[in-house]
């Protein structure tokens, strides 16, 4: 009963991931969606800490020449 | 009624504003997004026609859709930038290039994998496609324009001027299938009244559409802070905004 559970669920999930054969054109797809998505938030993540970086030493360059 | 128009104009208002919304909209879009892919890939059936890549929509599309959106953002900002003199909108403008830029390239790349089973081949010089592709070009000019010239306002007006120009383009991108023969098929969800798909197919669309608007809000608010950060660096509210 397990066995043919597992064996059924075994063959949803291969099924699941063939596609319906289209699997090198969709997941392809969903994988760059994923890099985009991932690369937009790390580069504005990257670009916003950057900019703090950058004033905070304008910041400090502007304090040590007042005194 | 115009005090919030002006109120955009003042850099730490923008700042806080971005700050304050950034998180909720990438914790919405988590949500919106994370549906989607599970109710598009496990739960929506494949189509009669197309079969299990008409799951390709729901990465596409929404790139898509982004693609045009964030353009006539960042047209619209440069315009008021330009009319206004609303430092702000160059800021804005500024962010949401490189956003727009890989929406575009992702709908480019998408598409073409579409393509390939629907079609037979990854790419034909179609209105749709071409236009999109000119799209992608006028990004990365406006992105070359913009740190072009040494003095940064007069890189933000021709980038906002390119941009300006460039609006033309969007409507030939959403009308080319209308308007000319073409490979790429014609809008799904576009008409309201009859969406050419049913509710368990287009739910996670609009759910997927939702998540990537919010997901750009999101990186929006967060590269404006770094575009505020840049441009005010020599201003006093920086001190108490960074700590």
């Amino acid at each position: 009963m397990t066995g043919t559970l597992l064996l059924s669920m075994g063959a949803s999930s291969m099924g699941f991931w063939a596609m319906g054969g289209y699997a090198r054109f969709v997941w392809p797809c969903f994988a760059f969606a994923g890099l985009v998505l991932a690369w937009n938030w790390w580069s504005a993540r990257r670009y916003h800490a950057a900019a703090r970086v950058r004033a905070a030493r304008t910041l400090a360059m502007a304090a040590s020449e007042q005194s | 009624m115009w005090t919030w128009f002006y109120r955009l104009a003042s850099p730490p208002y923008v700042y806080g504003v971005a700050a304050r919304l950034a998180p909720w909209f990438l914790g919405f879009a988590a949500v919106t997004i994370g549906y989607g892919l599970v109710a598009g890939l496990v739960f929506a059936p494949p189509d009669y026609q197309q079969g299990d890549a008409f799951r390709i929509i729901y990465v596409h599309a929404p790139s898509a859709w982004m693609s045009l959106f964030s353009y006539t953002t960042m047209a619209i900002a440069g315009a008021i930038a330009l009319i206004w003199r609303i430092k702000m909108g160059h800021a804005v403008a500024a962010a949401s290039a490189p956003i727009g830029a890989s929406f575009t390239l992702l709908a480019l790349v998408t598409g073409s994998l579409w393509g390939r089973p629907m079609w037979g081949t990854y790419w034909a010089w179609d209105p749709r496609l071409t236009s999109e592709l000119i799209l992608l070009f006028l990004y990365a000019g406006m992105m070359s324009l913009r740190s072009a010239f040494e003095d940064p306002a007069r890189g933000d007006r021709a980038a906002a001027l390119l941009g300006i120009v460039g609006l033309v383009n969007v409507p030939i991108i959403h009308y080319s299938v209308v308007w000319w023969n073409s490979l790429h098929q014609g809008a799904t969800v576009a008409k309201l009244g009859k969406p050419a798909m049913p509710g368990s197919m287009l739910w996670p669309l609009l759910s997927m559409l939702l998540g990537f608007m919010l997901f750009y809000g999101a990186v929006l608010c967060m590269r404006l802070q770094g575009e505020v950060l840049n441009r005010e660096r020599q201003a006093k509210w920086i001190r108490e905004a960074i700590g």
